[in-house]
């Protein structure tokens, strides 16, 4: 920090800017988080300990957790295909493919979870064709998924977007006519490109999964121990007026996520280091 | 910290007071009522009461505009029971309060000084204007024969109710279905507090826990509101019946589908109070304590009645309402949760707090 403040930029209005960000940081970020931490520090530890390892919260935290990391990674290998395709060809439509990707973002969550439940419950358009496969989708843990994959998805589309724009396609055709196979060009030319923007792709599709309430209570079913994610276990607490216990499962689903997208961004410092 | 010629430090300082004053001007705004000839009060709702207070303000608005001269608008504010309380507990400036049950208006009085303790005795009724009970709402025919409470447990019958830890509306449905129980058990339910017949109360208690943990094993879903679940029901075809306030099954029947669902009414449930009241802090620190005050007493009016009727909730004060809008609601017996679980606070204690009964059915 010190060593960065002491170098000169050649450009201007540094000190100016950086009191701006710090501002800004400070206010929308680390104040609301800061009150947070320290309403759960007036918990007494015995308490938090209690809140945070009881049987059905702990399920709570697999079902987010796992549901997110699913959800991402199915993102990521689907993502990658749409933003390939709108990326590397043209075709009619295009332009109306590239808007659409960005409909989950601008939908209330409200109204994607109650459409997706509509559409996945036993008796919706798809959900009367997967029940007697066996396959509930509605009301279950694969509901879940299917809700966080929908609201992750942009995220990863449009992080890749620019970073395959970026990629010289000359690159692949050396490759090609220097004798590697389709899939050697994948991985050794390709992947590594853009391997950075997929996992920050993947880290956002991922941290939105963890937050998001408002589409997954519709489809999910909320039973106790089953389907219940973390942040319906925040409301559930808040409904009874326990602000402690509320803050004790955020500060953990907190720190957590924070742990995980740390680790995701050493990765991509890794990989890009790896690459130079 | 840092020696250079260019005073760094200082604009960086400058950046955060700007930002900082962008911030406070973007902030401002909204504020000021009760200058004048008009007068804006806030009234802090739950859900389901969207279209009543949609009309009763209007006609309020007119009343008091010709009784006093002065025009009024009312604000209105929905949302779950208990987030509107948390609002309110936070800072949001209601000037009155009508929500699903006393124990989000009692937990405002816990956790802030905004009214008094005895604030469900200012107004008649225990301060409800208006009253509901918890019914079924079946599909058309009633394929399932559902006619009571026991109907509701057998075979694979499936039963749509909310979340009771996060749904008002969920924890009578709860309450309704358990003192059903203790109703058949006891015959009358004022033995509740006879000492000598303690041994069957515990025994009727039991059997009513029993009763619940089994209806629960019949629920697929559990929404976190009541609206939730009624298009689980309603729009998603899921279950058999669904446990509904009597003016939420109601509407789903009219605006939903006369063809499609039918209403069943059990032989015994509960008596759902809705109260309502004034926030005195906020009232006087806006002036507008007599036009709050007159605002919920005009819901005990004839006018007040008769739109709660229309609107399908129970009003207390039958005799002002045209015959008509009366025949609608069926007789049921009801009992309520004072006389039956010893008040809201016991209730939630007992019941629907973390470790509480309610939790207990969900133990692995």
């Amino acid at each position: 920090m010190q060593i960065r403040v002491l170098q000169r930029s050649v450009l201007p209005g540094f000190g100016l800017t950086m009191g701006v960000t710090v501002f800004y940081l400070g206010l929308i970020v680390l104040l609301p988080l800061a009150a947070l931490v320290l309403k759960s520090a007036t918990v007494p530890w015995q308490q938090f300990w209690d809140t945070v390892c009881d049987p059905r919260v702990m399920a709570s935290y697999r079902l987010s957790f796992g549901a997110s990391l699913i959800a991402a990674a199915v993102n990521a290998v689907f993502g990658f295909i749409v933003a390939w395709v709108l990326v590397r060809y043209s075709f009619p439509g295009r332009k109306l493919v590239d808007a659409m990707v960005d409909l989950p973002f601008a939908l209330p969550t409200a109204v994607s979870g109650i459409a997706l439940t509509a559409l996945y419950a036993p008796g919706g358009w798809l959900g009367r064709w997967l029940t007697p496969l066996g396959i509930p989708a509605a009301y279950c843990r694969l509901g879940v998924v299917i809700a966080l994959t929908f609201i992750g998805m942009p995220f990863v589309v449009r992080t890749l977007q620019p970073a395959l724009e970026d990629l010289d396609p000359e690159l692949e055709e050396a490759a090609a006519s220097l004798g590697a196979s389709r899939l050697q060009t994948f991985r050794r030319v390709l992947l590594p490109g853009i391997l950075p923007a997929l996992l920050t792709g993947f880290a956002l599709a991922f941290a939105r999964g963890l937050g998001e309430y408002g589409s997954v209570v519709f489809i999910a079913g909320n039973m106790p121990m089953k389907t219940e994610i973390a942040p319906l276990l925040i409301i559930t607490k808040l409904e009874q007026y326990d602000y402690a216990g509320a803050t004790a499962i955020a500060v953990v689903m907190l720190s957590a996520s924070f742990l995980l997208l740390l680790a995701i961004n050493m990765l991509q410092w890794w990989s890009r280091r790896h690459s130079e | 910290m840092r020696s250079g010629k260019t005073p760094l430090g200082c604009s960086l300082w400058i950046g955060i007071g700007l930002a900082g004053m962008a911030m406070g001007l973007a902030g401002c705004g909204g504020g000021g009522n009760a200058d004048g000839q008009r007068i804006e009060i806030l009234n802090v709702s739950y859900d389901p009461t969207r279209e009543l207070y949609k009309q009763f303000n209007e006609a309020f608005a007119q009343h008091w505009k010709d009784s006093t001269g002065t025009e009024v608008s009312i604000r209105m504010s929905h949302g779950g029971a208990g987030k509107q309380a948390r609002a309110v507990i936070d800072g949001l400036e209601a000037d009155v309060m009508t929500l699903a049950l006393a124990y989000d208006i009692d937990a405002i009085h816990e956790k802030t000084d905004l009214i008094p303790q005895d604030w469900q005795k200012r107004l008649p009724h225990n301060s409800c204007p208006y009253t509901s009970t918890i019914v079924f709402l079946v599909r058309k025919g009633n394929p399932k024969g559902i006619h009571d409470w026991d109907d509701l447990v057998k075979g694979d019958v499936s039963v749509i109710t909310p979340n009771p830890k996060t749904s008002g509306g969920a924890r009578w449905n709860y309450l309704a279905a358990w003192g059903y129980v203790l109703q058949q058990e006891l015959g009358d339910l004022a033995v509740l507090d006879d000492p000598q017949k303690a041994e069957a109360v515990a025994k009727a208690q039991e059997k009513a826990r029993r009763f619940v943990t089994e209806l629960y094993r019949h629920v697929p879903v559990l929404d976190s509101g009541a609206r939730g679940s009624t298009m689980t029901f309603v729009k998603n075809g899921m279950g058999d019946v669904l446990l509904a306030w009597e003016n939420e099954a109601f509407l789903a029947v009219n605006e939903l589908g006369p063809d499609q669902f039918e209403i069943v009414v059990p032989s015994v449930s509960i008596l759902a109070e809705p109260p309502v009241t004034v926030v005195d802090k906020m009232v006087d620190k806006h002036g507008t304590r007599e036009v709050a005050e007159a605002y919920l007493k005009y819901l005990y009016s004839e006018r007040g009645q008769a739109l709660a009727a229309k609107n399908y909730y129970r009003p207390v004060a039958p005799s002002k309402v045209p015959e008509e809008d009366m025949q609608r609601f069926p007789d049921v017996q009801r009992f309520s949760v004072d006389d039956v679980f010893g008040g809201w606070q016991k209730a939630q204690q007992m019941h629907f707090n973390d470790g509480g009964v309610f939790d207990e059915i969900y133990k692995p």
